[in-house]
């Protein structure tokens, strides 16, 4: 079986990228490394007392897309974000951003990079308990030395595109939770930022607020179309916002691919796991439960290559007849019963399709 | 605890190794001590091998004060000019000119003053506080008390902001590098809050003098180690997320700590603050024997001719003092921003710019009206006759009583725990401590506690360091037996801890020399007044540690206990107090150290030990005499609180709460 998109190249440029990343903690970890030349296991740096907090990690994250790491605590996703925007050194590996290789920029370099071009969320909002709403989200562009209109302006605007007009003047402790990381949100947007770092920014949240907060990210990512690096330990989190997911254990990357990629053919037990109890009918495309073409096919209703189950499951249980699936052209690719639809909507597996 | 038998953990114990090195040491030492009669030099102290510390410190001081007076002197002349404005502007005017030209501007009225504390206390703690900061600075002017009171605040206006931001920079240097800070901050602080202040005056005297300059010096050098502590403590609780949102936004260095650590950490830098001004306030009142003047004057000169009703006047006016500015500054502290803000200059300064008003007008009336320049003989009053009254009175009364305890206590308890003190062997006790702190914390701590036992041996200064430790002890002993209960029943009653919480603060807050006032009165000079007021000093952290640790016991605990049925003294002594003792061992060993800057303060009434040494040194500005009893004293502090802690740190590592 091969995965319906492994094939195609993603044509957006890639934005941020690292190969073969480390961040192992513990004294002399450079030089360890590079007697070992970048490739150690776990009983090495067990004997040389080391952890390996993050090991080898790869990935490209491409323009406009939300790349989503989600790993259980101890996993090294922290650590991992932490390298990509360099708030911990890697200790050995690449990493380039926009094409240029980030772990060479220098102190002054970096400090223009991350003033005008990253953002960040964190989990705990990390909003300075001193500052007001507005004073909070103009933070960055205070510490640029903009002048005070243009920053209040651009602050107001922020704070409007989060919902939180009328609360300017509110200090973080009068905030609930989802306002807090709403004021977060809004003050790392505020220096319109290339690629957007979302560590865990959901997770303190009760379960409502969360799925309150999800909307609204996508509703934002609908309109700003930023490049987003997300971080979570939630895997309902992931599916519903990735549009692809590296999943990570014990400081490795296991798998990267869509939801629908990680559902269909998960590389290991673990990922597996993982995706056992989600609503596959939202996960999987037309193209995944799609059997071959009949001659008959091209009568049949159709259906878009793309369209997940959800989108048109009532329509076809109720309908005696197959549904046609097509490509981006309208030609026909192949075809989708209504049993294979009803076999996978009550859970008995989808491996008709298979 | 056999109980702990099945705890892994609980077999990582020092092993029996351990107990032996101990025995033989306390076996050697009794040895020592049976052989007094062969080996007299283990016993006391041989005098030819004394070693000449004070000579040589007396040297150092004297080579710094020849070749550097002229750093003194324009340190001098350069702290002397904001220190005289302050004197001037808050208690004596501003004089210009001589002879028949000369005219004054005047001093701020006391009226507005008072107001405009007031109008503080209002702006940060509502009615309530306003009220206390009012009427505490009416009576300041009412028992005719305002112009030495407003010498003790102008010293303390001019030394807290230099303490704060001193203390801050070193703070910030320690945050830093955290190396610098193991190796030279905190041990620094360590030993500049044990020293007793007493010794701080030694030195300044002897390079700046006896003025008001000596006694800044002297006090900054106190009140900074704290904000230092609060400093380096708060900055490094900040959350570390918001460390590295400062560095996402693209701060540079300088904006990464003013902008964002700094600020993010003002509520411990406020605890900082707050520590800075009542140690200051401490300081300026001793500082008054080197030249600071004030109030602490006032209670000195009060003190030395038995001017009963004087003291306690003055005494009371310096805890006036005391709370008001302990109350404010907290409630500065705890202010939160004010969610409104003004656009206009008037609106953003509206309070600064009615404190202004406020002193001007009523300064400026003063020229019509004296009276609101300064008040009336007629129109103050006094209360020391009543005092004096009230003493005579007493021992009029109860001579017979309160002589008959003084002279209990004196023979049955001190005198005869003075006696096996004095006695100890110095090669005893260096064993016996050495052994301890090597079964307690290790080589490490063995070879500190070995050291300073050894060079407050060598000094010469054994008999006095052990008559400083038999009334330290004693008082400390006395002090956790009234503490320890009291904060067992605050612990469980809300009332009771309703009732205690505000005596305790506020005894907290007074002054050190302000207990020795009302104890002197009724028992007269000696080693009973001496513990009696260190006792009422120190009492307060063995109260407080206590009730909180027994409260701070998690409730799953007590209920596990209760399911299992336990009784009421079951469940105290099983579950509530061994969970609670390292807690309460820490309040224990900041009594002990209360107790030991008290005992020094007490060489006053005549106590024979290390204190009385520094105080004699310092009536004779012997400065190698007066530095060396001052850092012997901070030797037995540093071990006993080195011991003390490395006692609860085994304790909490073995139960794996560290």
């Amino acid at each position: 079986m091969t995965s319906p998109a492994a094939g195609a190249v993603d044509p957006r440029p890639v934005k941020l990228s690292c190969r073969n990343l480390w961040k192992v903690f513990g004294p002399h970890a450079r030089d360890f490394m590079k007697q070992h030349e970048g490739s150690v296991t776990s009983a090495d740096l067990d004997r040389a007392h080391l952890v390996g907090a993050v090991r080898g990690a790869s990935l490209e994250v491409r323009e406009g897309e939300i790349f989503i790491v989600m790993g259980l605590s101890g996993s090294g996703k922290s650590t991992l974000v932490r390298c990509l925007s360099r708030l911990i050194e890697p200790t050995t590996g690449e990493l380039t951003f926009d094409g240029k290789d980030l772990l060479k920029a220098s102190e002054a370099e970096l400090i223009d990079i991350r003033r005008h071009k990253m953002g960040m969320v964190f989990q705990h909002f990390a909003l300075l308990p001193h500052l007001n709403v507005q004073e909070n989200v103009a933070f960055p562009l205070f510490i640029q030395g903009i002048a005070k209109a243009e920053r209040d302006q651009r602050a107001r605007q922020m704070i409007e595109l989060v919902g939180l007009q009328g609360r300017e003047r509110h200090f973080p402790s009068e905030l609930s939770g989802g306002q807090q990381q709403r004021v977060g949100i809004a003050r790392s947007l505020a220096v319109e930022p290339e690629i957007w770092f979302l560590d865990e920014p959901f997770s303190a949240l009760d379960p409502l607020i969360r799925r309150e907060m999800q909307s609204e990210l996508m509703r934002l990512q609908n309109v700003l179309k930023k490049t987003i690096v997300f971080i979570t330990h939630d895997f309902d989190e992931a599916i519903r916002l990735a549009d692809r997911i590296a999943i990570m254990k014990d400081g490795e990357i296991i798998q990267i691919g869509t939801p629908e990629q990680l559902v269909i053919n998960p590389a290991t037990d673990y990922v597996a796991e993982f995706t056992r109890d989600v609503n596959r009918a939202k996960v999987l495309s037309a193209e995944s439960l799609m059997g071959p073409a009949t001659p008959a096919a091209s009568k049949y209703t159709a259906v878009p290559a793309k369209a997940k189950i959800t989108s048109f499951a009532a329509d076809i249980v109720e309908s005696p007849k197959p549904f046609a699936v097509v490509d981006g052209n309208g030609k026909v690719i192949g075809e989708v019963t209504p049993k294979a639809v009803i076999d996978l909507l009550s859970g008995r597996g989808w491996s008709a399709a298979a | 605890m056999s109980d702990l038998a099945l705890n892994p953990v609980a077999v990582s114990r020092p092993p029996s190794v351990m107990r032996w090195i101990v025995l033989v040491a306390v076996s050697a030492a009794v040895i020592v001590f049976l052989l007094r009669g062969t080996l007299p030099a283990l016993t006391a102290y041989p005098n030819d091998l004394v070693i000449p510390f004070k000579d040589w410190l007396a040297g150092l001081m004297t080579w710094i004060k020849v070749n550097f007076s002229w750093f003194t002197r324009s340190l001098t002349a350069i702290i002397d000019v904001p220190l005289r404005f302050a004197f001037n502007l808050l208690a004596k005017g501003f004089k210009f000119g001589t002879g028949d030209a000369a005219w004054t501007l005047p001093r701020l009225s006391w009226v507005g003053v008072t107001l405009v504390m007031a109008w503080l206390g209002y702006l940060y703690g509502g009615l309530r506080l306003a009220l206390l900061c009012g009427l505490g600075f009416l009576c300041l002017a009412l028992f005719k008390l305002w112009d030495n009171s407003m010498l003790t605040l102008a010293l303390i206006i001019i030394c807290v902001p230099f303490c704060v931001v001193t203390g801050l920079l070193f703070g910030i240097w320690g945050y830093h590098s955290p190396r610098v800070n193991q190796l030279l901050i905190s041990p620094s602080l360590d030993l500049m809050q044990t020293i007793p202040t007493f010794a701080y005056l030694i030195p300044m005297l002897l390079l700046f003098g006896s003025s008001p300059v000596s006694a800044l010096l002297a006090t900054g050098l106190f009140a900074t180690p704290p904000m230092v502590r609060a400093t380096i403590l708060g900055l490094n609780k900040v959350a570390p997320e918001i460390k590295d949102f400062a560095d996402m936004a693209g701060c540079t260095r300088r904006q990464k700590l003013w902008r964002v650590l700094v600020p993010a950490a003002k509520p411990s830098l406020m605890i900082g603050v707050n520590q800075v001004i009542m140690l200051a306030l401490n300081m300026v009142i001793i500082s008054s024997m080197i030249g600071a003047g004030g109030l602490g004057y006032d209670v000195l000169l009060a003190l030395r001719a038995l001017k009963i009703g004087q003291a306690m006047e003055a005494g009371l006016a310096i805890v006036i003092i005391a709370i008001v500015l302990d109350r404010l500054s907290q409630a500065i502290a705890h202010k939160r921003p004010d969610a409104k803000q003004a656009e206009t200059f008037i609106a953003r300064n509206f309070n600064l710019l009615i404190a202004i008003a406020l002193l001007g007008v009523t300064t400026l009336l003063g020229f019509v009206l004296p009276a609101f320049n300064k008040l009336p003989d007629g129109l103050t009053l006094t209360s020391a006759p009543y005092w004096k009254a009230g003493v005579d009175w007493l021992t009029l009364n109860y001579f017979d009583q309160i002589e008959a305890g003084r002279v209990f206590l004196l023979l049955y308890f001190l005198n005869p725990l003075r006696a096996v003190f004095e006695a100890l062997p110095w090669f005893g006790v260096l064993l016996v401590l050495t052994a301890l702190a090597f079964r307690l914390g290790g080589a490490g701590l063995a070879i500190v506690v070995g050291a300073l036992t050894a060079v407050t041996a060598a000094t010469g200064l054994w008999v006095p360091a052990m008559q400083t430790l038999y009334l330290c002890g004693a008082s400390a002993l006395v002090a956790c037996m009234i503490g320890i209960p009291v904060g067992l029943w605050a612990s469980r009653s809300d009332r009771v801890n309703a009732v205690v919480t505000p005596i305790i603060d506020t005894l907290q807050t007074i002054p050190s020399f302000c207990f020795i006032i009302p104890v002197v009165m009724l028992f007269r000079v000696g080693d009973v007044t001496a513990m009696i007021a260190t006792v009422a000093f120190a009492v307060v952290p063995a109260v407080r540690y206590t009730a909180h640790g027994l409260r701070q016991v998690p409730q799953h605990l007590i209920e596990a206990g209760q399911v299992s049925g336990c009784t009421r003294w079951q469940l105290f002594r099983h579950v509530q107090l061994p969970v609670a003792l390292p807690e309460i061992m820490l309040g224990i060993n900041q009594t002990i150290l209360l107790a030991l800057s008290m005992i020094i303060i007490c060489a006053m009434v005549g106590t024979r030990d290390l204190g009385q040494e520094v105080f004699k040194a310092l009536a004779k500005a012997d400065s190698g005499r007066g530095l060396v009893a001052g850092l012997v004293i901070a030797f037995i502090g540093i071990t006993a609180d080195r011991l003390i802690t490395a006692w609860v740190n085994a304790m909490r590592a073995r139960r794996g709460t560290a």
